[in-house]
């Protein structure tokens, strides 16, 4: 079991009653006898940047794929806003957006035909849709590229309209998988920076994987998964204090017992 | 939240994305048209001179082999077709697009149906290209038969996309196109009463003949040559309906997320 250790709480009493954007409970999942997760718990609170922290095969994209309902888990329950998503995956679907690890879009197609086709996944009426996508792009600075083909945009760029797309729907619980791997600096920045103001001006819940460490900012709730196990979640001030380290990235070494060789894959 | 209309909004999304995907891959458009082209201009005018077709039903007097080969090779645009989305699924999956698809909130039988209806759209409009070219060919059945034959390729195209959902979420080794083309392309192609008569494969192998009776393929080519001279083959009809049932069960079976196919695959990449 994790240790609770969130210092100081700031979800406001109004939601302290609401269900949560995203709550996993006893996750055990296992392709053959590999066991790839194993009794995780977690949640991710309305406007909540939370963080999972986990090395290359701790089993943060098995965690993905369970969550958005791919396939089901051997154990355990995840509930979307309240909404189980074996049970009744519909509404726990419509409320979740998605950005995948790989790359998701048409190369062939045009930046509008796939958040077309993605709206038109959600049910949305065209001229809606129309709206929602100018918006979307506006906000994130390629409006004046919707006609293009995805093929003529560049890695960041994709990844930019993988957000859009999995926001067009106005989800409010985001999932992203790895969304910086492959992204130079800036890309990396402007889209981190991005999210984190989603969480912070539309009180979406957020959860974001990754191995790099600097991601995570000091007001990010973080989840440490190792070997398919949470070997620790809270702020990261209070992992820091727990474990007695000088950094995060020493408290991540030590939560995860990396040897220095290891260390390597967590560093950005 | 969700009524019929977005339900209808979500079909006609998948539907224009596949007719998008299908204008702009020249080379699938062109190939899937150049095909049957050269199998009724190399092969039937080869075999022309070779076998002599009898008056057998749907037609009236002695035909042309040209005409035999025709509705076979209108169902071969469908099996290609089937089988192309089929490993477009196993593409989709590999870059994720399956996933895209997946995740929308509405009924995972719904999104497959829909695919599968999107497939058996483009399969539709490229048989019809065929058939006004192969008019020139005098290929020429009645204009009535140009309506008639819309359900059995609607019917035969579902049934033959469903086949190729199936083998997506079953087979793992449907990793490349020469794969298909060699255990299930050829063979039901081959077994069937596409290029020759069943009476005429009777006599040749009692085998083949009974491979070719239960081949679905034969079926959907008898139930599309009888159409297109505007009659109806109950029995045809009846066996694809049939195939048709038994595959989008399986295919649903297939991608449900509780059964661990999905599971098992992603697990192995």
């Amino acid at each position: 079991m994790a240790p609770e250790l969130a210092l100081a709480d700031p979800a406001p009493a109004a939601e302290a009653h609401a269900p949560a954007p995203l709550a996993v409970s006893g996750l055990s999942h296992a392709f053959g006898k590999r066991t790839v997760l194993d009794a995780v718990d977690l949640t991710v609170r309305a406007g909540s940047f939370t963080v999972l922290l986990g090395l290359n095969g701790a089993g943060k994209t098995t965690l993905f794929a369970l969550v958005t309902r791919l396939y089901h888990a051997r154990a355990g329950t995840i509930t979307v806003f309240g909404h189980d998503i074996q049970r009744t995956p519909g509404p726990a679907l419509a409320r979740m957006g998605v950005v995948f690890q790989q790359p998701t879009l048409d190369l062939d197609l045009t930046v509008e035909q796939n958040l077309r086709y993605h709206a038109a996944l959600h049910g949305m009426p065209r001229r809606l849709a129309a709206s929602r996508l100018l918006e979307e792009l506006t906000r994130i600075g390629l409006e004046g590229r919707r006609r293009d083909k995805v093929r003529q945009l560049s890695g960041g760029q994709r990844r930019r309209v993988e957000l859009a797309r999995a926001l067009l729907h106005r989800p409010s619980l985001l999932l992203l998988d790895e969304p910086t791997v492959g992204l130079d600096l800036a890309s990396r920045h402007f889209l981190l920076e991005h999210v984190r103001t989603l969480c912070r001006e539309q009180g979406i819940g957020v959860l974001w994987a990754t191995h790099l460490i600097d991601e995570v900012g000091a007001d990010a709730d973080v989840v440490v998964l190792h070997r398919g196990r949470v070997v620790a979640s809270g702020r990261p001030a209070a992992l820091i204090a727990m474990t007695g380290a000088r950094d995060l990235r020493d408290a991540f070494a030590a939560l995860t017992g990396l040897a220095s060789r290891e260390e390597g894959g967590a560093e950005g | 939240m969700m009524q019929a209309s977005s339900y209808a909004i979500c079909l006609s999304g998948v539907v224009e994305r596949e007719a998008l995907r299908w204008l702009n891959q020249r080379g699938r458009f062109v190939s899937a048209l150049v095909r049957p082209l050269v199998w009724l201009a190399i092969f039937a005018a080869g075999f022309h001179f070779v076998l002599g077709v009898s008056i057998i039903p749907p037609y009236e007097t002695y035909i042309p082999y040209e005409v035999y080969i025709a509705p076979g090779l209108v169902a071969m645009i469908l099996l290609f077709n089937g089988m192309q989305s089929s490993l477009s699924m196993v593409y989709d999956r590999e870059m994720g697009s399956m996933k895209t698809l997946l995740i929308s909130p509405f009924p995972r039988w719904f999104l497959l149906v829909a695919k599968l209806l999107a497939g058996v759209f483009v399969s539709t409009v490229q048989a019809y290209i065929f058939l006004a070219i192969a008019w020139f060919w005098d290929i020429t059945p009645p204009w009535g038969g140009y309506l008639a034959v819309l359900p059995a390729l609607l019917l035969s195209g579902l049934m033959l996309g469903a086949l190729g959902l199936v083998l997506s979420s079953f087979i793992r080794q449907l990793e490349n196109f020469a794969g298909v083309m060699n255990f299930v392309i050829f063979p039901m192609f081959f077994t069937s009463s596409a290029l020759y008569p069943l009476w005429r494969v009777k006599e040749a192998s009692l085998v083949v003949y009974w491979l070719s009776e239960i081949n679905p393929f034969t079926h959907a080519t008898e139930l599309i040559r009888f159409a297109l001279y505007e009659k109806f083959e109950p029995l045809a009809a009846l066996v694809v309906a049939a195939y048709l049932f038994v595959f989008v069960v399986l295919a649903v079976w297939g991608y449900d997320p509780g059964r661990g196919l999905m599971a098992r695959r992603a697990g192995g990449e």
